[in-house]
C-alpha cells in the first residue's frame, strides 16, 4: 500500500526569500486589526459589559430582526443587541445593565424573559444570563490579565529553553496571532465573551506548539551545520518540518471543521476563532518567528557555551566594552 | 528508546486497563450505574451548560455587615455600662455616637474611666491568630472612650459571617428539594450556588435573596402619622416603611425601637392557611423564652397593635385582641402559597448574617443542554473517525498504533476526570477535540521524523529509535507551554474557561503518555518480533 504524503519528499521552498514582503503584510494586518478594533469596536458579551442576555429559539418561523428589536425595546430595558446563531431559528437578545439600584438589576433578567415570552408566545428561552457591572469588570480584567500573562510566561519559558532571540520571536508571533483574532472579531462583530478568551489562550498554545517545533529544528541544525549561512539554514529547517506542520494543521482543521459544521451553535464563535487561529498560527510560525531570528542575528554561536567557544576558536571571541575577554 | 523491561510493559498495561475500566461508568445510564460497586460509580459531572440548571453568584453587602457590627457593639456597650450588681454598679455615659464607623461616648464620672475600659475590653476578642483584638479601645481627652474596629477584626467578622451565610443558604436551597446543589464560598465575600436541572431561578432567588431578619415590635400608640411624616417622631420610636403591596394604602408605621421578639427565638415556621380568610400565611412557633415574652407583652398591650417586621419592612400590624398564649403566631401579608413557603423556609434556616445580592446569574434549560450534548457528541465522533482514517492513510501501521493510543487517551481523560469528579462543560468538549489534535500532533512529529531518518539511510530499528528520541524533545517543550497556558486559564479564568483548562491539562498529560510512550511500546514489540528490513511509513 502506498501511503499518502501531503508534502512530497525533497520539498525545498525558499520561504525566507519572501520575508520582507511577508513581514510587510503581517504588520499591515496587525495595524488593520488594531484600527478595526479601535473603529468598530468589539461586540462584547454580557461577560464583559454586564447586562442580561437571553437565548431565544423560535419554534415557528423567526420574525424579522427589526420586529424583535422593536418589541424588545418596548419592554423598557433599552436598546437590544440581537445576534443570530448560525442557521438555526435562534437569536441571542442582549440588553445593557439597567441603571439605578441593585434590586432593579436583579430583576432585569426576569423582566426581559417575561417580556419576550409575552411578545412572542411560541418562542422558547433556552438560557438566561445576567451579569452585574462589578462582576463583568472583574471578568474583563482577569481575562485580559490571563492573556497577557500567558504570552509573557510562555516567552520567558522559550527564552530559558532556547535563547533570548527565540523568546522575542515567539512573543512577536503571539502578538500577531492575538491581534489578528481581535481584528476578526471586530470585523465580523461575532460576540466576544469568556469562551473567546479561552479560544485565544488555546490559539496562543497552538501557535506556540508550531513555533517550538520549528525552533527546535533550527537549534538542532545550528549545532549540526556550523558553517551554513543563516538564511539557507532557516529555509532548510522550515522545509524539514513542513510535512509535520501541514499534517497537524490539516488534522486540526478536520476536527474543528466538523465541530463548526455539526457542533452546538452555542460555541460557534469559539470554534470559528480556533479555526482562524490555526491558519494564523501556522502562518506566523513560518513567516513571523523564523525571519525575526535573521534580524536578531542568531548565529551558530547562539547554542555554544561561550567560554568553550573562546578557548576552541579565536575568531569567535567577543570583546566587551571594558576590554575583558569573555 | 526501544527497550522496555518487563516491569515497564506491565505497569503501562495496568494504567491503560485502569483507564478503560474507570471510563466505563461515565457512559452508562443512571440505572445501570447504581447496580455497580461504589468504587465504580464515579463519573464525569456535566456542567450546567450541558445538564441545564441555574448558577447564581451572590455577593455580601459588606457595608451592611459593618453597620450591623457597629449596632451590635453599641448595644453591647450600653449593656456593659449597666452593671451586673444593680444600679450602684452602673457607669453613667453620654453623647454616644457611631459616626464614622467608630463608637465614641463620654464617661460622666472620670473615676470610672478605667473600670469602663476594663468592662469593654472583656467584650472584645482576639482576631484569629493576628495577635490583634477585634476592636481597639482608646481614651481621648481623658473623658471619652473611642472604639475602632481593627482591620483584622473586620476580616474575621466577614469570614465568620460568610461561613454562616453559606450554611444558611445551603439549608434553604436543600429545602427546595432539588438534586445535588453546589454551594461554595468564593473569594472573600461571595457564595456560588449551582442547582442542576432548575429551570426557573426566580423561586431560588426569592429564597436566598431574603435576609429573613424577623422582628416583632410594638406600634407606638402615641405617635401621630402626620406628625411623624413631617419628621417629628416620639423618642424611642422610628418610622418603618411598609413592604411593597402591604399596609392598605399606609406607607409606614411608627414603631418602638425596642424589639419584642426576634427571628432567632423561633423553633419552627411553616406555610399554612388563615382559618378565616383562607389566605396563605406563615405559622411560626416560638421557643420557651419567646413564648413567655410574647404572652407577657400581648397581655400587657391588649387593644394596641404590634408589627411584624421582615428585613426592615412592615408586613402587617394587627391588633392584639387578647393575650396570645401558647407561643405560636401567624404572619400574614399578601402571600402566595409559594412566597409563604419560601418565607417559612427562610425563617426556619435563620436570618442571614449579612445582606446578599445576586451579581451574576446564568440559567440554561435542560433542553438546550441536551441539544448541546447531542451535537457535541456527534461532532466529536465524526471528528475522531475522520482523524483516525486520515492517520491510517498517511502513516499505515504507525497510524494504526497512533489510533489505538488515541482511543486509550480518550478513555484515560474520562477516567481521570471521573476520579477527580471534574466537570465537563461545553468548552470542555472543545478542549477534548483539541486534545485529540495535540495527541495526533505528537505522533505526526514522531512519524515524520522516522520518515526523515529512513530517508537519510538509517536502518529501520535505528530510524524508529532516533525518531522517538528527537521528536520527544519538541513534544515536551510544546506541551509545557500548553500546560502554562492551561494553568493560567485555571487560576484566572472563571466558569467556562476553568472547565476548558481542566480538560486541556488532563488531556495534555495523558496525550503525551499515550502518543509517545504507548505507541513506542507497540512499535518496539513489533520491531523486536518481526525484525523488518524495510518500513512503509
Amino acid at each position: 500500500m502506498r501511503l499518502l504524503k501531503l508534502v512530497p519528499d525533497d520539498t525545498n521552498i525558499q520561504f525566507l526569500k519572501w520575508r520582507q514582503l511577508a513581514m510587510a503584510i503581517s504588520i499591515l494586518m496587525i495595524v488593520a486589526s488594531i484600527a478595526l478594533v479601535a473603529m468598530r469596536g468589539l461586540n462584547l458579551g454580557v461577560d464583559f459589559v454586564g447586562g442580561q442576555s437571553v437565548r431565544v429559539e423560535f419554534t415557528q418561523t423567526m420574525p424579522p430582526i427589526d420586529e424583535i428589536r422593536s418589541k424588545v425595546a418596548a419592554i423598557g430595558l433599552g436598546e437590544a443587541t440581537i445576534q443570530q446563531f448560525g442557521s438555526d431559528k435562534a437569536v441571542s437578545i442582549r440588553t445593557a445593565l439597567p441603571e439605578g439600584d441593585k434590586a432593579a438589576a436583579e430583576q432585569a433578567g426576569q423582566r426581559l424573559v417575561a417580556g419576550i415570552k409575552a411578545a412572542f408566545p411560541t418562542a422558547e428561552t433556552g438560557s438566561v444570563e445576567t451579569v452585574s457591572g462589578k462582576v463583568s469588570e472583574e471578568l474583563l480584567r482577569t481575562g485580559a490579565l490571563s492573556l497577557l500573562l500567558a504570552m509573557v510566561a510562555i516567552s520567558i519559558y522559550i527564552w530559558i529553553r532556547f535563547e533570548w532571540q527565540f523568546g522575542v520571536g515567539a512573543l512577536f508571533a503571539l502578538f500577531h496571532d492575538v491581534a489578528l483574532t481581535f481584528g476578526f472579531f471586530a470585523l465580523t462583530q461575532l460576540q466576544f465573551d469568556l469562551n473567546i478568551v479561552a479560544a485565544l489562550l488555546t490559539i496562543i498554545g497552538y501557535s506556540l506548539n508550531d513555533t517550538i517545533v520549528v525552533y527546535d529544528r533550527i537549534r538542532e541544525n545550528l549545532k549540526k551545520y556550523r558553517k551554513m549561512e543563516i538564511i539557507p539554514l532557516l529555509d532548510l529547517s522550515l522545509n524539514e518540518t513542513l510535512a509535520r506542520t501541514v499534517m497537524t494543521s490539516f488534522t486540526m482543521l478536520i476536527a474543528l471543521g466538523v465541530l463548526l459544521w455539526v457542533g452546538p451553535d452555542v460555541i460557534f464563535g469559539f470554534t470559528a476563532a480556533m479555526l482562524l487561529g490555526i491558519f494564523i498560527g501556522t502562518y506566523s510560525s513560518v513567516y513571523m518567528s523564523a525571519p525575526i531570528l535573521v534580524w536578531l542575528k542568531v548565529g551558530p554561536d547562539s547554542f555554544v557555551p561561550r567560554t568553550v567557544a573562546g578557548i576552541e576558536g579565536g575568531e569567535r571571541v567577543e570583546r566587551k566594552d571594558d576590554g575583558a575577554v569573555v | 528508546m526501544l527497550d522496555f523491561p518487563r516491569w515497564k510493559t506491565i505497569s503501562i498495561s495496568i494504567i491503560l486497563l485502569l483507564g478503560v475500566i474507570f471510563s466505563i461508568p461515565s457512559f452508562l445510564p443512571e440505572r445501570t450505574l447504581n447496580s455497580l460497586p461504589s468504587f465504580m460509580q464515579a463519573k464525569v459531572n456535566l456542567g450546567l451548560d450541558l445538564a441545564g440548571g441555574s448558577h447564581l453568584l451572590l455577593e455580601a453587602d459588606i457595608d451592611d455587615l459593618r453597620k450591623t457590627q457597629l449596632t451590635n457593639m453599641e448595644k453591647t456597650v450600653r449593656a456593659a455600662m449597666n452593671g451586673e450588681r444593680g444600679p450602684d454598679d452602673d457607669i453613667a455615659i453620654g453623647e454616644l455616637s457611631t459616626d464614622g464607623g467608630r463608637i465614641s461616648f463620654l464617661v460622666r464620672n472620670q473615676a470610672q474611666l478605667d473600670e469602663a475600659r476594663d468592662r469593654l475590653f472583656n467584650q472584645t476578642r482576639g482576631a484569629a491568630l493576628t495577635g490583634q483584638r477585634d476592636w481597639n479601645i482608646d481614651i481621648v481627652d481623658t473623658t471619652r472612650i473611642v472604639m475602632t474596629p481593627t482591620t483584622a477584626g473586620q476580616t474575621q467578622a466577614v469570614a465568620e459571617a460568610m461561613d454562616s451565610a453559606r450554611d444558611i443558604i445551603d439549608k434553604r436551597v436543600n429545602a427546595l428539594g432539588t438534586r445535588e446543589p453546589t454551594i461554595i464560598r468564593q473569594g472573600n465575600d461571595r457564595v456560588v450556588v449551582q442547582v442542576p436541572g432548575l429551570q426557573d431561578p426566580a423561586a431560588l432567588k426569592e429564597l436566598i435573596g431574603k435576609t429573613a431578619r424577623l422582628e416583632f415590635r410594638m406600634v407606638d400608640p402615641n405617635a401621630d402619622l402626620n406628625e411623624a411624616a413631617a419628621g417629628r417622631v416620639p423618642v424611642g420610636s422610628e418610622i418603618v416603611p411598609y413592604a411593597p403591596g402591604e399596609g392598605n394604602g399606609a406607607a409606614f408605621e411608627v414603631l418602638r425601637r425596642q424589639v419584642m421578639i426576634s427571628g432567632d427565638q423561633l423553633v419552627n415556621a411553616r406555610q399554612s392557611y388563615d382559618p378565616q380568610t383562607n389566605e396563605p400565611v406563615v405559622t411560626i412557633a416560638f421557643d420557651s423564652g419567646g413564648s413567655n415574652t410574647f404572652a407577657r407583652v400581648t397581655a400587657q398591650n391588649v387593644g394596641r397593635r404590634f408589627a411584624m417586621v421582615l428585613d426592615g419592612q412592615v408586613l402587617s400590624a394587627p391588633n392584639i385582641n387578647e393575650p396570645i398564649l401558647g407561643g405560636s403566631a401567624q404572619i400574614s401579608g399578601s402571600f402566595t402559597v409559594a412566597s409563604a413557603n419560601a418565607l417559612a423556609i427562610s425563617l426556619r434556616s435563620g436570618a442571614l448574617p449579612v445582606k446578599m445580592a445576586v451579581v451574576e446569574e446564568r440559567t440554561v434549560t435542560p433542553e438546550l443542554g441536551a441539544d448541546s450534548i447531542r451535537k457535541g457528541a456527534i461532532a466529536g465522533i465524526i471528528a475522531t473517525v475522520a482523524v483516525l482514517v486520515f492517520m491510517i492513510i498517511v502513516y499505515g501501521r504507525f497510524g494504526v498504533y497512533a489510533n489505538i493510543a488515541l482511543m486509550f487517551n480518550i478513555a484515560l481523560i474520562i477516567a481521570i476526570m471521573a476520579a477527580f469528579n471534574a466537570t465537563l462543560t461545553l468548552p470542555g468538549i472543545a478542549g477534548f477535540v483539541l486534545t485529540i489534535g495535540a495527541a495526533v500532533d505528537a505522533n505526526v512529529l514522531i512519524n515524520e521524523r522516522i520518515r526523515e531518518e529512513l530517508k537519510r539511510g538509517r536502518r529501520v530499528f535505528q530510524a524508529v529509535d532516533v525518531g522517538y528520541a528527537e521528536a520527544s524533545r519538541a513534544i515536551f517543550d510544546a506541551n509545557i507551554t500548553n500546560v502554562i497556558a492551561a494553568g493560567l486559564m485555571f487560576w484566572f479564568g472563571s466558569g467556562p474557561i476553568k472547565g476548558f483548562a481542566v480538560v486541556l491539562t488532563i488531556g495534555i498529560i495523558t496525550s503525551v503518555f499515550t502518543a509517545v510512550t504507548v505507541t513506542r511500546l507497540f512499535a518496539a514489540r513489533w520491531l523486536h518480533r518481526t525484525r523488518p528490513t524495510s518500513l512503509n511509513i
